[in-house]
């Protein structure tokens, strides 16, 4: 089994198109959808964690890519900007998976990619702007 | 006469600091120190304990004046970045206050509002080094003719650029949660319905009022850390309110004293003093504070030597109550349990962040200890105490 957290970027083409759907049933890969954002005529976005076996995977994103889908992993998307970041831990109350923590007793704020599921809830709240998305 | 088995003053202290031979030590390394040798050798062994904080300290600003301009503007209004600056004052004296949003800003108009700039911002973009926009208007006069005035102002050609936030420092900060059944969005950060989370707001045992509950060293001309420069205790900060009930430890159980404080802000670092936005709360400044304690004696030294098991936070429901302005304390929570990261209340285990940092404020009390350990500071004698109980 493999795991890959990803943003499928969407052209407007491709709004219409199941292409969910035929990740599941054709390719037998299992879709969690984290984040969307689809709006008519514009790119969507859809944040993704998506699972199966290794074979299938790689089938399976080779289908979306040559759909015209842009597919990035996730961990480019969400940026901690240390030099900006004050650690005031003010995003670690609002983020949902723990992926912004507090080290404890010395009160250091890390950020794992890993936990991040881009939900861009640490965005505003950060008071100093030290989290940031890329689209 | 003191009662005191110790008694220090502050020129005999400054005179081992000329001579390379002060004993400083930080807030949360006095505390080990005093435990292990009792206050008496404790007061005997230390000379000054250093403090630090750093977090929004909406009570901020700074007076700049942006003259000479020829031919002469008395100004009425003033923006800088967009950000109004209050004018009337003099002919090219302005105040810019940390709260005041750009004038472009939707502010909650689509709650809750991003508040991305602002006049504390403005401060750190000028302290940063950066060129800021300057616009004043004025209605003329016959030695004040001119009506309209543009430039690009940098902190290092401007005359006088001077912080002064008049109340800044306070002495222990409501720990706040949110009981309704929605979220909020506060100066206290964003808190999650249900009590789901709290935030509070002072470096605990490290914080400068907390180690001088009483103000017995600290009062008009006391020299301090601010904004990464030497900066002074100017008065006594607005709200400053010592006659609150009080743990045995004499530190405050409420927000009590505040500290008025002033410096030149051309000394002063990006690093201390920066721009926040308070997500549907409005604009700030974060503040770099660290205030250096004589130990005059054994009193001074136990003082200065207490922990965040001893210090405890007002527990305060910004849902309701705040905005009501009732000033209900739910619970008391000691400083420790808030920095283990959750506590009980309600019923459940609640996660506790501090929007003060408290590395930074490690790292002020780091900079003070060695400013002063290598005779680069003075203490400065109080010349006027505050008001106290």
């Amino acid at each position: 089994m493999a795991t890959k957290r990803l943003t499928f970027n969407f052209p407007p083409h491709l709004i219409d198109q199941p292409v969910t759907y035929q990740l599941i049933t054709e390719h037998n890969l299992k879709v969690n959808i984290l984040r969307a954002r689809i709006t008519p005529r514009e790119w969507g976005r859809l944040v993704v964690e998506i699972s199966g076996k290794k074979k299938n995977l790689d089938a399976g994103l080779q289908f979306a890519t040559d759909l015209g889908l842009d597919i990035k992993p996730l961990a480019l998307d969400v940026q901690w900007n240390a030099d900006k970041c004050i650690e005031c831990t003010a995003c670690s109350s609002v983020c949902p998976t723990g992926a912004l923590s507090v080290e404890r007793k010395e009160m250091h704020v890390s950020f794992d990619h890993e936990k991040c599921i881009a939900c861009e809830l640490c965005i505003p709240a950060c008071p100093y702007e030290a989290m940031q998305i890329r689209f | 006469m003191s009662n005191f088995q110790v008694n220090k003053s502050i020129q005999e202290i400054n005179e081992k600091i000329k001579s390379g031979k002060a004993v400083v030590v930080t807030a949360e390394e006095m505390i080990d120190i005093v435990k292990k040798n009792g206050g008496v050798k404790a007061a005997q062994q230390v000379d000054v304990v250093t403090t630090g904080t750093f977090a929004p300290m909406c009570s901020s600003g700074a007076f700049i004046n942006f003259g000479p301009v020829s031919p002469p503007i008395k100004a009425s209004k003033v923006w800088l970045n967009d950000v109004l600056a209050y004018a009337g004052i003099a002919a090219v004296d302005i105040y810019i206050g940390a709260t005041e949003p750009s004038e472009e800003d939707p502010l909650n108009k689509i709650h809750p509002g991003a508040f991305t700039y602002g006049g504390g911002h403005v401060i750190g973009d000028l302290v940063a080094g950066k060129a800021i926009k300057l616009r004043a208007e004025a209605y003329g006069t016959d030695c004040y003719p001119r009506r309209q005035y543009e430039k690009k102002i940098r902190l290092k050609n401007l005359n006088h650029a001077v912080l002064c936030n008049p109340r800044n420092g306070y002495q222990n900060y409501n720990c706040a949660v949110n009981l309704s059944k929605k979220t909020i969005y506060t100066y206290m950060g964003v808190l999650k319905p249900n009590a789901a989370n709290a935030n509070y707001s002072t470096s605990g045992q490290l914080s400068p009022l907390f180690n001088d509950p009483l103000y017995r060293t600290v009062g008009l001309g006391t020299r301090i850390f601010l904004g990464g420069a030497q900066g002074y205790v100017a008065w006594p900060g607005t709200q400053h309110r010592p006659g609150v009930d009080r743990g045995d430890n004499d530190t405050p159980l409420v927000p009590a004293g505040t500290l008025m404080v002033i410096g030149d802000l051309k000394q002063m670092d990006p690093r201390w003093l920066l721009g926040v936005s308070m997500l549907g709360y409005g604009c700030s400044l974060a503040v770099g504070l660290g205030v250096p304690i004589p130990i005059l004696d054994e009193e001074m030294a136990r003082y200065t030597a207490v922990s965040d098991e001893e210090l405890f936070a007002p527990i305060v429901d910004y849902s309701e109550d705040y905005p009501k302005g009732i000033g209900r304390t739910i619970e008391q929570v000691s400083y420790a349990k808030l920095k283990s990261g959750s506590f009980r209340f309600n019923g459940r285990e609640v996660q506790a962040v501090p929007l003060s940092s408290l590395p930074r404020a490690r790292e002020i009390a780091e900079i003070l200890k060695k400013w002063i350990s290598k005779g680069k500071f003075l203490l400065g004698e109080p010349q006027h105490f505050l008001p106290t109980v």
